[in-house]
């Protein structure tokens, strides 16, 4: 079986969940045996680790019949022409530049390097409804060049490029949702995105989603039959003990992370709110916000303002190394997300032996047990559960040798073979 | 005959280096010593030894008649000490000409005196031994903070047996009154002021080399007329502004430092002024009102009051958590910790919290290491974070019997002793 897939990101170049997403689920398809995977990327830069699929970068591939392809595209995609300032996923460092260039939607026609080829940024940048537009034109081409019996297609950022692809080869399409708009705006959707959104589900022939959450939002939302719609949940890639450096802890006092993009989304003010009760019961905890968004200047000022900022602390964007660090040090995890998909980190955080608390509004609470789960407007509970864990050993005990035990039954392999059943009953 | 007060403030504020959440409870150093010294360096060179061969000049070839004024923090002293020694070196030179007159200030240019007086008199008093010992005159007159003023401090001042301070001529609190008189303190009148005068101060300081401006260029004839066009009674015109105005405000290429040089020629040709320092105008002068000052001014931004540095809740929030260690501090009187606590105190740390952007961004912007405000904040607040860990280690273990910082201070406290030794005995052999 051969598998065409278009994802957005790969590592080691990912700013967001995805990246580790689709890197984790084909590493685990690997595994299969009589499984073949194409990854298609926007923009290869060449040191991608390519030992379990063949990866093609759309920026290296050579297109040929420019003017015809494009009148034929334009005709059959219009709804891809939009002229609207689009913030897909609110990439922190990309966020400030993007939101104030005025790049958008200015060139229709591409522009071709002297090879033949199309030019990617394959970043979640200012011109991302142009690129959209340009990888699935190019998914065409690498549609007819590359055998195939599925597609696969990552987000809606995919989408279009693997209806694109299903048109060249008529081959059955399976879009993986890992987020909607609805998760992403807090309600308010970017029409423009449903669009997309909802075309790339009406053409699947079947829809892959992160939890029975992210589910229930395709069927009820974007009007899609309920038996159209399968759930695989994610899982973790398991951490190598060479990653882990012990990192010596310079505070004594317990300390309460909170790591993610600083964004609605997220729920970064429950856990400000929350940090302040715990506080006033007692002194020895420190509460850490790690990330940055648009919403980190408003969480230091509210800080400021409760008169915490002693013991509430702001890491900015942590990368790499600095992630595992944060987890070394911390004795909770907080994820008081308002609407999560799924969330891989508090699955990292529990492989650190770290202690979670998550929303009730996400898709991991679905499959965790050994977590406190709390709606994530639940100010009180969430004290209470933070003080709760920090204050009695035993709690904490309990959840660190649980959720490591959980956690580590959580493998890639077993969302893979979920994923390949649902491969074989739609070529079937 | 009026009288002109040129005075001139020298501050650098002592950066912290980027201090991350890891570092708290790891590393307890605090400063960003390459910012400080390439900054130090460069404006050692552009500024303060250019100009000061320049005023040393002037006072020679004018014979006395040339007198100016300086305050210079502690912050900025030690950082001279450390960086560019040959920049006290010139201090010295001008000191001993006896024309110039060196104020007194906080040690750290700290806002102590609008949180703790007993803090704001042990500020002031290091800073006034420190300029004793290295300039050989004791401070007459104060200087406080950015001219902070009010009613109470003015009266804390006088407290402290000075005769006379410098501050604002800020139009809210003199109204229809001129600042070119000496007033004096509400509480105790003992105290006389010397109010700035804006308008002359920042011609030269803020707009000299602005060319939307419609006086510009500014030249020395135009400001000696400016002068000629005041009021025949009125006594003392304070001209006071930042040093870095010559060779950093405003750049060597737009002829601020000829402006200097033919200034005092110009001012004096006429015969109808003179230049005095602030010691002879309170000698000289009588206040002519009270000035009432209730609540506190400065010379800070466009609204001349203390929201650049206490404006908003961060600032607060800073504030009262820094003045909160302030009874531990005090108790453990460890060397290394009062040294970080004076550090701390500047009044910088608080201005880079400012979020005014819109108004006076331009001014917030200078030597500024942070992007934006809440940069600042998140910085200082975890800089503090591991400055009362500390505290409270030292409290609970009590003081540390020989820990590698107290012998390193011990060796430096020795080199120090030797070094002065040394030069007392060269300077014996030289006199014999």
């Amino acid at each position: 079986m051969k598998v065409l897939m278009f994802g957005w990101e790969f590592p080691p170049h990912i700013s967001g969940g995805l990246g580790t997403a689709c890197y984790g689920l084909t590493k685990g398809l690997s595994k299969i045996d009589d499984l073949d995977i194409i990854f298609v990327v926007p923009k290869a830069y060449g040191d991608e680790d390519e030992s379990k699929m063949k990866l093609v970068g759309a920026n290296n591939t050579h297109i040929k019949q420019i003017q015809e392809h494009i009148r034929k595209f334009k005709s059959k995609h219009t709804y891809l022409e939009v002229e609207s300032e689009l913030i897909p996923y609110n990439d922190p460092d990309e966020y400030y530049t993007f939101r104030n260039s005025k790049l958008f939607g200015k060139n229709k026609l591409f522009k071709v390097n002297s090879e033949g080829k199309l030019e990617f940024t394959g970043k979640y940048g200012a011109n991302l409804i142009e690129e959209i537009y340009k990888y699935a034109y190019v998914a065409s081409t690498i549609s007819m060049d590359n055998e195939h019996d599925i597609i696969h297609a990552h987000d809606w950022l995919c989408y279009p490029a693997g209806i694109a692809a299903k048109e060249v080869s008529g081959k059955p399409l399976v879009v993986h949702v890992h987020a909607t708009d609805f998760d992403r705006s807090g309600g308010s959707v970017n029409p423009k995105v449903f669009e997309i959104e909802k075309m790339g589900m009406d053409a699947a022939d079947k829809i892959i989603a992160v939890s029975n959450l992210t589910r229930n939002i395709i069927i009820e939302k974007y009007g899609q039959d309920p038996s159209k719609v399968e759930t695989v949940y994610n899982a973790v890639e398991p951490v190598s003990f060479e990653q882990k450096q012990a990192n010596k802890k310079g505070v004594k006092e317990k300390v309460v992370t909170f790591l993610g993009r600083i964004t609605m989304q997220k729920g970064p003010e429950y856990f400000v709110e929350a940090a302040n009760a715990v506080l006033k019961r007692t002194n020895n905890v420190r509460f850490v916000m790690a990330g940055s968004g648009d919403m980190l200047e408003k969480m230091v000022a509210r800080a400021a303002q409760l008169g915490i900022s002693d013991r509430f602390h702001f890491t900015g964007f942590l990368k790499g190394d600095d992630v595992f660090k944060m987890f070394e040090i911390s004795d909770v995890y907080v994820m008081p997300s308002v609407s999560e998909p799924f969330g891989i980190s508090p699955l990292e955080a529990m492989q650190s032996n770290v202690p979670v608390i998550i929303s009730k509004q996400s898709g991991v609470s679905e499959i965790l047990t050994h977590a406190i789960k709390v709606d994530y407007w639940d100010i009180d509970a969430l004290a209470d559960a933070i003080y709760g864990i920090i204050k009695y050993d035993s709690l904490s005990r309990v959840f660190k040798e649980k959720g490591k035990e959980e956690v580590d039954n959580l493998k890639w392999t077993n969302a893979a073979r979920h994923v390949h059943q649902v491969y074989s009953a739609v070529i079937n | 005959m009026k009288s002109i007060c040129l005075y001139f403030q020298i501050h650098q504020p002592l950066r912290l280096r980027r201090y991350r959440f890891f570092d708290i409870g790891n590393d307890h150093y605090y400063y960003d010593d390459f910012t400080n010294e390439s900054i130090i360096s460069k404006m050692a060179k552009e500024c303060y030894l250019p100009a000061n061969k320049i005023l040393l000049d002037l006072i020679k070839s004018n014979k006395q008649s040339f007198k100016v004024s300086f305050s210079i923090t502690g912050v900025t002293l030690d950082q001279f000490e450390s960086y560019a020694p040959e920049v006290i070196e010139s201090f010295k030179q001008l000191a001993e000409t006896g024309c110039v007159e060196f104020l007194a200030e906080t040690y750290s240019h700290s806002l102590a005196a609008l949180k703790d007086q007993d803090e704001f008199k042990v500020q002031v008093k290091s800073h006034s031994q420190r300029i004793q010992e290295l300039f050989g005159q004791k401070p007459k007159v104060f200087r406080n903070t950015e001219l902070i003023y009010s009613d109470d401090i003015g009266a804390a001042v006088a407290s402290l047996g000075y005769k006379g301070m410098i501050t604002e001529g800020a139009k809210h609190i003199l109204g229809w009154k001129s600042p070119n008189y000496l007033y004096c303190n509400a509480v105790n009148p003992k105290l006389k002021l010397l109010m700035r005068n804006y308008t002359l101060s920042d011609d030269i300081a803020f707009r000299f080399s602005v060319q939307s401006w419609n006086e510009w260029p500014l030249t020395t004839e135009k400001f000696v007329n400016w002068l000629d066009h005041l009021d025949e009674k009125e006594e003392i015109v304070n001209v006071f502004m930042d040093y870095e105005t010559f060779g950093e405000h405003q750049k060597k290429e737009s002829g601020i430092f000829e402006f200097l040089i033919n200034l005092p020629a110009a001012i004096l040709k006429s015969g109808s002024y003179k230049f005095i320092t602030p010691s002879d105008a309170i000698k000289e002068y009588q206040p002519i009102a009270v000035a009432h000052v209730p609540h506190a001014i400065s010379w800070a931004d466009e609204e001349r009051d203390l929201s650049a540095w206490l404006g908003n809740s961060l600032q607060n929030e800073a504030f009262t958590k820094l003045y909160e260690l302030k009874k531990d501090v005090e108790s453990l009187n460890h060397e290394r910790i009062n040294k970080d606590w004076n550090y701390l105190q500047c009044s910088d740390h608080f201005y880079f919290m400012c979020t005014k952007f819109f108004s006076d961004g331009d001014m917030h912007s200078y030597f500024n290491p942070y992007n934006s405000p809440y940069d600042a904040f998140i910085n200082y607040m975890n800089v503090l974070s591991d400055f009362k860990i500390r505290l409270d280690e030292l409290r609970e273990n009590g003081k540390p019997a020989l820990s590698i910082e107290n012998e390193l201070l011990k060796k430096d406290r020795l080199i120090k002793k030797y070094e002065t030794e040394i030069k007392k005995l060269k300077k014996k052999i030289l006199s014999d």
